[in-house]
């Protein structure tokens, strides 16, 4: 039996940025790419979405103060 | 990466090999004296010149450099024989311990030591620390066998500082150093040693280095004596040793004496390092004062590195005890003329102010307006003196600079520890005032957590242009009025200002046209048109206010009535500002008070800090005005109430108590049921902690209801001036329940807090409830557990201060190099990005309405206020 982690209430919305959209954000936020914050290769989330090593994940999640809010993150 | 300066990718520690400290050494040192009758530097002395020079003008002998260019240079001393160094004894100990004496290898398995090893491998590849694995091996590691040769181990204790102990056999130093010289190679790692940078043997010393003159400095006092550093002094003594070990062993001398001095050159080395090693009695000076040697002067809060690395002291500040000015700006700082003609300003001598700076120097040192020292431009400095004064005043021309005494309008740094936030370092504009204090605005008091019973705070002077600019624009009082904390201000009025200002304000409150003038001059406010009648306060108090403000709010003294009446409140709280009139509302604290203050909050936020100062500065005198035409006190008369009130309150407690044995007994019988969730006895506790706080609160509440208006510590508390309604109702009524723990008093005697009790006693009287008043006084009982309750508030306060303490130095070791860049993003030093948009709303909350982006209730308010004024 395994957990569906994705859709519990608190993990909030991982989704994997293509080479050409990962390029877009880092050149909007004017950051090298490994200036992003991070996330381990074996969090549960990366490796259930399948995410590989030097990918960009795009968070979209809950905030107090934004309502909603996006957090760009390179895989480790 | 981009934008990194600086990487560190290592640092090592390792140890010092004899070679390594003879090959750093630019001499040996063999005499334990230090000058000659001369008074010159004796060669291989303790101040051989080739160990640096410190008198300026000389040079060093080994480098060429002249005095205070050269850092000096190590020498060293061979020891005539072994010496275990403190600091590692314990490590000697443990290796000794884990390894075999015959063969030398740790005592491990051969399959242990594979799994060690590359468990250590793994740790090392993630950069992680062994710490852990060593500390397991070394438990491990104590067998009675070695697994490799089957050689039997013998317990090895240490018996501290220094000596270790085999069986009942004691280790000499020699045989000590001999068996870690044994340790295998291949086992130093599973040991915490890194074979690159250290040998076990290298704990035991063979080679002292010699620190460099510069790092004990020699003093001559004015006798012309010399006076040696504590380090000197136990050189000399090492040395002495040293030489008298020597020559006994060269010439034969018995065992016993040999080991005898043996062990008291082993003490001075021990005692060189570290004299505070426990089991080793401190070395003494001859006045009987303690050394300082090498740990002590590292070690603890005097120590080098909190008292010289992580703070020192500075020029140009000044510190002493503050009083209160309400006559000053809150941009202003009182500052004793004494603080003024001591720490000084250098100015540029230019052609437009060469006038003025002479008249300084002409003022010299002792006149206030004056300087004290004139920098030529060759970087000369000196001092302004009676003598000296005709000559400076001649040679002045544009290039020079003058230090000249502090004046009014000079910007300063003004502080008060503990410094927890921002605002606890503001910068205030001087003003020299006579007496010996620090004068202050009492609207600052908050920012600064300051009082007057003996508060002391700093003052420093900014020495350059560029600070004094940067501290006028970004650290100025006015610029802090609001605090990033709640997005309100911090910065507003205390205590008479908000029982003043309601004085002024309140409903039915008149005053003659010509106090008005008074009044109206003493707050700096522009003169109003006459009307020829008696004005009342609120006409006075829109003098105050921008003409196009527009706001309504409820006041402090609002009661939360149930239904609302608006502008036809009795309390007079709900407060209307139509084009800066003020049309119904008394002013209070939620108008102007620190952390508080919706005119003040909305001041700053539409008109300006510079609005916001004026508007401060003149309702607080305004205030004062209105509070002294009235005259205002307290005392315990305030809290009197009629006998029937105290009839009414006696019954009710009574009827509370009465209550409380009931429950009490329907427990005992098994009557009452259980809330969910919960024992019986907890039931029990809580319906007897609910009876008697409703009992309380309606005491409380009868007592108010004689309270009027007029009642001054009444309005001081419902204006939130001080005080609050609870305090009064302890006073007049009813003290209530003491708790400890969050409870009823249940500690003391076993089954009963007071022997005055029957066992297990439940009552309300038994566990802590206050029936009398602070007025009526507490009789022992009652006074006893006040006292434990009061005591539990003590100690949590103490401990809530020291635990807060360090978890905000933590915090801010952790986030104080985080800023906010101009694409809003916040990075660390390295460029990484923490939050990409700050806060992820990108609001700067100073600057916010409460926290939120907008209040948008509040807005609509206003712009409906505005267009019904139209």
């Amino acid at each position: 039996m395994k957990k569906q982690i994705l859709k519990h209430k608190l993990v909030p919305d991982h989704a994997i940025l293509s080479k050409t959209e990962a390029n877009k954000v880092v050149k909007q936020l004017n950051v090298h790419q490994e200036q992003l914050p991070k996330i381990k290769a074996d969090d549960p989330v990366v490796k259930e979405i399948g995410a590989k090593s030097g990918d960009v994940l795009k968070i979209t999640r809950k905030s107090h103060t934004a309502g909603k809010f996006v957090i760009y993150r390179l895989v480790l | 990466m981009q934008g990194i300066l600086k990487k560190i990718s290592q640092i090592n520690f390792g140890l010092l090999s004899p070679e390594n400290i003879r090959k750093m050494s630019v001499t040996k040192i063999v005499t334990p004296d230090t000058y000659d009758e001369d008074g010159y530097p004796i060669e291989a002395g303790l101040m051989d010149p080739r160990l640096g020079v410190i008198d300026p003008g000389l040079r060093c002998r080994s480098c060429g450099s002249k005095g205070g260019d050269c850092q000096g240079h190590f020498g060293h001393i061979n020891l005539a024989r072994p010496v275990i160094h403190v600091g590692f004894a314990d490590t000697i100990h443990k290796i000794l311990r884990s390894t075999c004496s015959n063969c030398g290898r740790v005592l491990l398995t051969e399959s242990e030591i594979a799994e060690y090893k590359e468990k250590i491998g793994t740790k090392h590849q993630n950069e992680e620390s062994i710490n852990d694995i060593v500390k397991e091996i070394y438990t491990v590691a104590r067998r009675d066998k070695c697994p490799h040769c089957d050689e039997d181990k013998e317990e090895i204790k240490i018996d501290k500082p220094v000596s270790i102990v085999e069986g009942n056999y004691k280790l000499t130093s020699s045989e000590v150093r001999e068996r870690l010289e044994k340790v295998n190679e291949d086992d130093y790692i599973l040991m915490g040693i890194n074979p690159d940078v250290a040998k076990p043997e290298w704990m035991v010393l063979t080679v002292l280095p010699v620190p460099p003159v510069t790092v004990r400095p020699s003093i001559t006092l004015e006798t012309g004596e010399r006076s040696e550093d504590d380090l000197t002094h136990k050189l000399v003594d090492i040395l002495r040793i040293n030489q008298r070990l020597k020559e006994n062993m060269e010439a034969g001398a018995p065992q016993l004496i040999v080991e005898d001095l043996w062990e008291l050159l082993q003490y001075h080395v021990t005692t060189y390092f570290d004299n505070e090693a426990s089991g080793v009695p401190p070395a003494r000076h001859r006045s009987g004062r303690p050394l300082k040697t090498l740990a002590q002067r590292l070690k603890g809060k005097e120590g080098r590195f909190r008292s010289n690395l992580s703070g020192k002291r500075v020029n140009f500040s000044a510190r002493t005890v503050i009083s209160p000015d309400p006559n000053i700006s809150i941009n202003e700082v009182g500052v004793p003329e004494m603080i003024a003609k001591e720490v000084t300003v250098p100015v540029y001598v230019t052609d437009w102010n060469m006038e003025d700076m002479k008249e300084h120097i002409e003022n010299g040192p002792e006149i206030h307006p004056g300087a004290n020292y004139v920098i030529r431009p060759d970087e000369r400095k000196i001092r302004v003196y009676d003598e000296t004064k005709e000559s400076i005043l001649e040679k002045l021309e544009p290039g020079y600079v003058v230090e000249r005494h502090l004046m009014d309008g000079d910007i300063v740094l003004f502080n008060r520890q503990p410094s927890l936030h921002r605002m606890s370092m503001m910068a205030h504009e001087v003003k020299v005032l006579p007496y010996k204090t620090f004068r202050l605005n009492l609207c600052v008091c908050p920012p600064y957590n300051a009082d007057f019973d003996g508060d002391e705070m700093n003052m420093h002077v900014f020495q350059t242009e560029e600070s004094r600019a940067e501290a006028k624009s970004l650290m100025r009082v006015q610029e802090h009025i609001l605090s990033p904390r709640f997005g309100g201000p911090i910065i507003g009025g205390i205590h008479d200002h908000i029982s003043g200002a309601y004085l002024l304000t309140r409903e039915g409150s008149e005053f003659e046209e010509d106090y008005v003038y008074q009044m109206i001059k003493k707050s700096n406010l522009p003169f109003p048109e006459p009307k020829n009648k008696p004005w009342t306060g609120k006409e006075v108090f829109s003098l105050l206010l921008p003409d196009d403000l527009n706001m309504v709010y409820r006041a402090e003294i609002c009661r939360k009535c149930d239904e609302c009446l608006r502008q036809e409140c009795k309390n007079d709280a709900y407060v209307v500002i139509e084009d800066g009139q003020l049309i119904s509302g008394a002013i209070d604290e939620k108008a102007f008070g620190a952390f508080s203050g919706k005119i003040l909050d909305s001041i700053v936020k539409d008109y300006g800090t510079d609005k916001a100062r004026e508007f401060l500065d003149s309702a607080t005198k305004l205030a004062i005005s209105g509070i002294m035409k009235r005259g205002f006190t307290t005392s315990t008369a305030d809290e009197e109430i009629p006998q029937e009130a105290k009839e009414r309150i006696e019954e009710l407690l009574n009827m509370a108590e009465k209550r409380v044995e009931q429950l009490i007994e329907a427990y005992h019988n098994d009557e009452l049921e259980a809330l969910p969730g919960r024992s019986l006895r907890e039931t029990l506790e809580m319906k007897i902690m609910q009876v008697l706080g409703e009992s309380r609160d309606k005491s409380g509440e009868i007592a108010e209801s004689y309270f009027g208006m007029d009642n001054h510590a009444v309005i001081m508390a419902l204006t939130g001036a001080r005080g609050s309604m609870l305090n009064l109702t302890q006073i007049a009524a009813c003290v209530g329940q003491q708790s400890v723990r969050g409870g009823r008093i249940e500690r003391g005697y076993s089954k009963r807090t007071l022997p005055h009790f029957k066992e297990g006693e439940l009552g309300a009287k038994a566990s802590g409830f206050v029936h009398s008043s602070y007025k009526e006084g507490l009789d022992p009982l009652e006074f006893f557990f006040h006292a434990m309750g009061g005591r539990e508030g003590l100690v949590d306060t103490a401990i809530r201060t020291a635990q807060s303490g360090y978890m905000q130095r933590r915090l801010v070791n952790a986030l104080q190099d985080l800023s906010v860049q101009t694409d809003g993003t916040v990075r660390d030093n390295r460029g990484i990005i923490i939050q990409s948009k700050y806060g992820e709303d990108g609001v700067d909350p100073a600057k916010s309405d409460y926290g939120k982006v907008a209040d948008i209730d509040r807005m609509i308010e206003e712009m409906r206020i505005k267009s019904k004024a139209k």
